[in-house]
Parts: structure tokens; C-alpha cells; sequence
């Protein structure tokens, strides 16, 4: 019963972590109606410009505030680049869009940074922790700690600020918006910037963990179900979407994975995104999509 | 005026031919390395340092000895990010040559656009160098005679752990009762040894634990977990980029100690450490070439090279480490593979096919080792038309947190428990491609 216990709750630490970068498809996609592929390659730009500034001797939170200063401008170009001038064009265009950003993004970070692996230490220390005879992680119990913060402050700027009011109308309806006088450019760089933020906490946390290098812009594919399940438009239901398929995917490997020749918890996720898709397309908390018909 | 015109176009014809045959002349002297490398994409780390020191090397002997014998050498570059598609596009563009320099041979370091050219190297008759890596039953040369898996092939490395394990467990027999986990990465390269593994075990006696890490290894929690379940004695990491510090961070996490992890050679760079940190501290690894920068080959490549600003390397710090040590070796097996050749058939430029006869009669004894410089960075081998792997032998290096250190002589495979698995597999593939063959009795 024990190792089922910490199968269970290392599987739900794990979701935590999916869902850090679940986040940032969401913030975007309920401000402008882009599901934006290139969060992943904003992950690994993020992560590599931090380490790499800390490796040339700055310090911690200056490497930090450069870092997320570098996302902010990384927002302006997408803005005044890409997405100014695909207003109003499909989503499937600008989804397009942001696929093929993610290649430029990804190279511009080797470009710009290199493409040696660097170790990343954030001075937390990942020896198992006793907890009841369970053994978890300390880094895990971090990490999650950390996703809890993140969540608590994009709630409070989503639902107590004038920003958050005038972001949830643009996510409403973009013309209405604009017709209240909402500049919507700048909701979209303010909201493309603070998915740069949750890029930035997420590439800390999973380079802390991997080692921050080319990898780590592959950690979409680990979002990408807990979105489907969680919903595309709903902060909470990224959360519960990751816990679900981290605690699920350890189970299915530890459990299902002997009876079918192990290796399955990259795809096991998938399946149970696939029934959400049948039995409930918009996810658990994701808005429904209501149309006159 | 119309004897003018005969003049004047008789004398740019005269200018044209000479300039012609001038670029010929010159590029008759050369002989060209076709490089399909990666410098960006996910393994770019890997491929930045191999293909650094390998072009270095190159570099190297054509500013020390004028080139082999006299002929340059020359090389250029075609991105393939390890893409197998791109990989191929890129053979059929340099396999040609260069501007009349002919191919000496490929080395893709890549395991998937090695098997994809491997048809279309034989059929082109030009080596295929698969150092440290490919498929095993290529070993047998007289079924692939243009695929070289130089120094250690797969099922050598397995075999060499085990022998490892043994040592440290007081002899082969104390292995009966152990408990060896093997934590492999979810694709052929990751699954090639089980069967020798699997085999190993009956031999020997101890139990297997087969755990699989899907790709790219990025999350392995459960895998570690089952292992602090069964309690193996020994972990054998089968792992490739990221797959490797997450396996070592995995591993602390779930209380496994790093200094019974043994990573095998492609888990076995700075690269998959270092970025560990803390907990890479301790952790064993196999290698047919040490790290560092104390070999008077090394010593060489960095006054006449990196000190004259010529060097490939875009952070000079990688220097001497696992991926350029090894770009180097690969550079040296292929330079002396060419100058074998050059003294059978002239000191000219060569074909592939006759650079092939040089690959095949690579002999590295202790005393030519020293004469290259390479004395303890590249074990002796032998190659010959029936084996085209020449060592099977590993050193045992332990991550210290800041670099490796090499805690072992060489270990040996047991090459002829090997021998007759490699030839079932290599005569099932000669039945099903209609190859003959060679008999290699008669090859000179």
C-alpha cells in the first residue's frame, strides 16, 4: 500500500509540473484565442537566458529580472511582428503562427546562448524526505509550492485588477473590448509577456530538473493532455488537469506498464485525453462554446 | 584585326585550361571528409564537441604534416539536427566529393541516418564509420564491408559491464543470486542489447529487471520507484541526452546510490553529469577514451590549432572533454585509415573503396598509439575483413562532481561468447538482402 502511496503522490507532484506549462497555453489562449505553440520554445528561451546570464557572474535576481525583461521584449516582437498582423485571421492561421515561432524561437535561443547542456542548481536540495514512511521528493514538494504561488498571483491579477478585468474582456469578445477603449495590442503584449513569466518560473523549475538544454522545449508534448483535460481556457483546470495525468501515467507505467511491455506513460495520457474528447470536449472546467444558431 | 581576335581567344582558352588545370591539380591533392554533423536541434551539445574535435584533428595534421603524405585534407559540413531525412539528403550531397576531391569516408554519428545510408554506402562503396555505436552484427565485415562500428560495438559494451560487475563482486560466478536492473531509453538503439543481456543472465545467473524510459526520458519517477522497489544490486543507464541527469536526479530522489549506477557510452559525457549536479557524484560510466587534455596528441592539437586561433570549437572550455576526445579518436582512426591505404595504393587521394582496405588494416599496437600521440586514449586494436570492431575493450571512469576519473584497466568483452550471435544475425541479414559473403580467407 505504501508504494502504491508514493507512486500516487510522486504522480501528483509530477502533474504540478505539467501543469506550470500548461498555465501558459492558458493565459493565452483565454486572451486572445491562440493556442500558442512556441510556449515550450519560450520555456527553453527563458531558462537558457537565465543560466546563461547567471554563468557569466550575475547575480540570482538580477539574472532573474534580465531574463524576464528578455521575455517582456520577446513579447513586443512577437506583437509587433507576428501577431499585429494576423488580427482577425483564422485560428487555425494564427495557431500557424505561433508553430512556426516555435522553430524560430528555438533557434534563436541556440543562436543567441549555444547548445551546451548547463546544469542548474536553485540551492533546493532533492534528497528524499520521510513524510509518515512515505518517501517524496523535497524539490517535487518545491516545485509545487512554487505552482500554488503562481496560481494564487495570475488569479488576483485576473480577478482583482483593472488589467485582469479589461484581459477577460478581451477574452470575451475582442470587438466589444475594443469598443470600450481597450487597446487590445497592449493587452496582448501584457498577457504574451506574462506567459514569458510563467515560462520563465516553469524552464527554472524544469531545467532545475533536467538540466537546461534543447529537452526542455519538448515539455509541451507533457501539457498538452492535461489542457485537453483540464480545459483551454481555466487556470484551476490546468492544475487538476496535471494532477490527473501525472498521478494517472505513474500508476498506468508502474501497474499496466509490465502487462504491455513497458514504456507507456508517454502515451497513456493521450488515451485519457481522447476520452475527455468524446465524452466532454471542453475539458473539466474549460468554458463551453455556446453559438446562435 | 581578325588574327588578333584568333590571338586574343586563343589566349583565353590557353588562361581557361590553365586555371582549370590548376583547380584540378589542387583539388587532385586533397582528399574530403563529408561531414554530416549537428550543431543545433536537441543532441547539438553532442554533436558540436564530436564534430570539434574531429575537424581539429583533421586541422591538425594538415598544418603539422602538410596533410597525409602530402595530400590535404578537406572537409565540409551539411546540417542534418540528427534528422534522419535531412541526414540522408546529406549523404547524397557530399557523397560525391568535393570540387574533384573524392570521399574517404562518412561518419554521421547518428545511429537512425547510419542504418538509413547504410544500403546506399555499399551500394556507393564508401565506409560507413560507426564509432562506439550501430549495428552490431556490422562487426562482421564480410557480410558489410563498408560499416565500421570502430572500437566498441553494442553488444561488446553490455558484455564488458557485466565482466565489470563481476570484477567487483570477487569473479563471474559471485554474479549467480545478484539482482541487475537495466534502465534503457525507448528506441532500437535502447533496446538493442536486451536479448545479450537476457542471455548474460543465463549464463551467469543473476535476475534482470528490464525497465524501459520513453522518449525523450524526461520524467522517470515511476522507473525509479520500481527500482527502489526491487532492490537491484546494479543499474545498468542505457540512456541517450536528456534521459541521462534525469535518470542520476531520479535516482537521489528515490534514495538509489549513484556510485552503482553504470552508465553505458552514450551516458557518459560531461553532458550528462554535469547537469545533474550533486547528484551525478559518484556515478560510474563506461569509455574507450578518457577525458582531458594530457595526451601529447591533445597537447599538439592545442599549440598548433587552438592557440594559433584555428580551432572549431565555439567555447574553447569544451576542450579535452568526452564528445571532442572522442571526435578526436574518430579522427585519428580515419586519418590512419587513409595513410594505411595511401601506402598500398599510392600517395594520392583515394577512393572510398580503397580507403575501406585502409579501415580494415587499421592496426593499433602500443607503440604506433605512441607514435600518434594517442597512448592511453585510444585502446590497441586490430581490424580486419571479418572484424570490423578491432577492440571491444572499456575503461571505467566515476564522475567526481567536476569531471571524470578514470577508476578501472581496460575491460574486455567477451567477444567470443559474442561472435557466433553476431554471425546468426549478420548471415540472416546477407540471406535477406541476397548478399554472398566475402570469404574472408582470401582477402589480402
Amino acid at each position: 500500500m505504501s508504494f502504491f502511496m508514493e507512486v500516487l503522490l510522486g504522480g501528483l507532484l509530477a502533474g504540478v509540473m505539467y501543469s506550470l506549462v500548461a498555465i501558459g497555453f492558458v493565459l493565452i489562449y483565454k486572451a486572445s484565442g491562440v493556442f500558442n505553440f512556441a510556449q515550450g520554445s519560450m520555456v527553453l528561451f527563458a531558462a537558457l537566458t537565465f543560466v546563461s546570464l547567471l554563468e557569466r557572474g550575475l547575480p540570482f535576481w538580477l539574472a532573474f529580472v534580465l531574463s524576464l525583461l528578455s521575455m517582456l521584449l520577446l513579447a513586443l516582437l512577437l506583437e509587433r511582428l507576428v501577431l499585429r498582423h494576423l488580427v482577425n485571421r483564422p485560428p487555425i492561421t494564427l495557431f500557424m503562427a505561433t508553430l512556426g515561432l516555435s522553430y524560430v524561437v528555438e533557434g534563436v535561443a541556440q543562436a543567441l546562448w549555444g547548445a551546451q547542456v548547463h546544469g542548474l542548481d536553485l540551492g533546493i536540495e532533492d534528497t528524499p524526505l520521510e513524510l509518515g514512511g512515505l518517501m517524496l521528493s523535497r524539490f517535487d514538494l518545491f516545485a509545487a509550492g512554487s505552482a500554488g504561488l503562481l496560481v494564487l498571483l495570475l488569479s488576483l491579477l485576473f480577478n482583482k485588477t483593472r488589467i485582469g478585468l479589461s484581459l477577460r474582456a478581451v477574452a470575451d469578445d475582442q470587438l466589444a473590448a475594443l469598443a470600450v477603449g481597450i487597446r487590445l495590442q497592449r493587452m496582448w503584449v501584457l498577457v504574451w509577456a506574462v506567459a514569458g513569466l510563467v515560462g520563465l518560473v516553469a524552464g527554472l523549475l524544469w531545467g532545475a530538473r533536467l538540466g537546461v538544454q534543447f529537452s526542455l522545449s519538448l515539455i509541451v508534448l507533457k501539457a498538452l493532455p492535461v489542457l485537453i483535460i483540464g480545459g483551454f481556457t481555466s487556470i484551476g483546470g490546468a492544475i487538476v488537469g496535471g494532477l490527473i495525468v501525472g498521478a494517472s501515467e505513474k500508476l498506468a507505467e508502474v501497474y499496466l506498464g509490465p502487462l504491455l511491455s513497458g514504456g507507456i506513460e508517454n502515451w497513456f495520457p493521450y488515451v485519457l485525453a481522447l476520452l475527455f474528447l468524446l465524452l466532454r470536449p471542453a475539458g473539466l472546467f474549460g468554458e463551453r462554446a455556446i453559438e446562435r444558431v | 584585326m581578325k588574327n588578333h581576335l584568333h590571338t586574343l581567344k586563343g589566349a583565353v582558352v590557353l588562361a581557361l585550361g590553365l586555371a582549370a588545370a590548376s583547380a584540378t591539380a589542387q583539388a587532385g591533392g586533397e582528399q574530403y571528409f563529408p561531414l554530416q554533423s549537428y550543431r543545433v536541434g536537441p543532441y547539438a551539445a553532442g554533436g558540436t564537441g564530436f564534430f570539434g574535435g574531429f575537424i581539429d584533428y583533421l586541422q591538425y595534421v594538415n598544418i603539422k604534416e602538410g596533410g597525409v603524405n602530402g595530400v590535404k585534407l578537406t572537409w565540409s559540413e551539411c546540417e542534418t539536427e540528427y534528422v534522419v531525412e535531412k541526414g540522408v539528403e546529406c549523404y547524397e550531397r557530399l557523397k560525391k566529393g568535393l570540387n574533384g576531391a573524392p570521399a574517404a569516408a562518412t561518419n554521421p554519428l547518428s545511429v537512425g541516418i547510419a542504418y538509413a545510408t547504410l544500403e546506399r554506402s555499399t551500394a556507393d562503396k564508401l565506409p560507413l564509420i560507426t564509432i562506439n555505436h550501430g549495428r552490431t552484427d556490422s562487426t562482421d565485415g564480410s557480410v558489410f564491408p563498408y560499416v565500421f562500428p570502430l572500437q566498441l560495438n553494442p553488444y561488446s559494451e553490455v558484455s564488458a559491464i557485466i565482466n565489470y560487475i563481476g570484477q567487483k563482486s570477487g569473479g563471474l560466478a559471485k554474479l549467480k543470486g545478484k539482482k541487475i536492473a537495466v534502465l534503457y531509453h525507448g528506441s532500437p538503439y535502447g533496446k538493442e542489447t536486451n536479448p545479450i543481456l537476457e542471455l548474460l543472465s543465463k549464463k551467469y545467473g543473476f535476475q534482470l529487471v528490464s525497465l524501459e524510459v520513453p522518449h525523450p526520458g524526461n520524467e522517470q519517477q515511476s522507473q525509479w520507484l520500481t527500482i527502489r522497489q526491487q532492490k537491484p544490486d546494479w543499474v545498468i543507464l542505457r540512456g541517450w541526452g536528456v534521459m541521462n541527469p534525469v535518470a542520476l536526479k531520479t535516482a537521489q530522489k528515490t534514495g538509489y546510490p549513484a556510485d552503482h549506477i553504470i552508465g553505458n557510452i552514450w551516458s557518459n559525457s560531461e553532458e550528462d553529469a554535469a547537469p545533474a549536479g550533486a547528484a551525478a557524484k559518484g556515478f560510474i560510466s563506461i569509455t574507450t577514451h578518457p577525458s582531458g587534455s594530457q595526451f601529447p596528441v591533445l597537447q599538439g592539437i592545442k599549440k598548433t590549432v587552438l592557440d594559433a586561433g584555428k580551432g572549431n570549437l565555439a567555447d574553447p572550455k569544451r576542450f579535452g572533454t568526452v564528445y571532442y576526445n572522442l571526435g578526436v579518436v574518430n579522427g585519428i582512426l580515419n586519418v590512419e585509415a587513409v595513410r594505411l591505404a595511401q601506402a598500398k595504393f599510392g600517395k594520392k587521394p583515394l577512393t572510398g573503396e580503397q580507403v575501406r582496405w585502409g579501415f580494415e588494416h587499421l592496426h593499433f599496437d602500443d607503440k604506433r598509439l605512441k607514435e600518434v600521440g594517442a597512448l592511453g586514449l585510444l585502446q590497441p586494436l586490430q581490424l580486419s575483413c571479418a572484424d570490423h570492431e578491432g577492440g571491444g575493450a572499456v575503461r571505467f571512469q566515476q564522475w567526481d562532481g567536476q569531471q571524470w576519473k578514470v577508476i578501472s584497466p581496460w575491460v574486455q568483452a567477451d567477444r567470443k561468447l559474442l561472435r557466433p550471435i553476431i554471425e546468426d544475425s549478420s548471415h540472416k541479414y546477407a540471406k535477406e538482402k541476397g548478399i554472398t559473403p566475402r570469404d574472408c580467407s582470401k582477402e589480402s
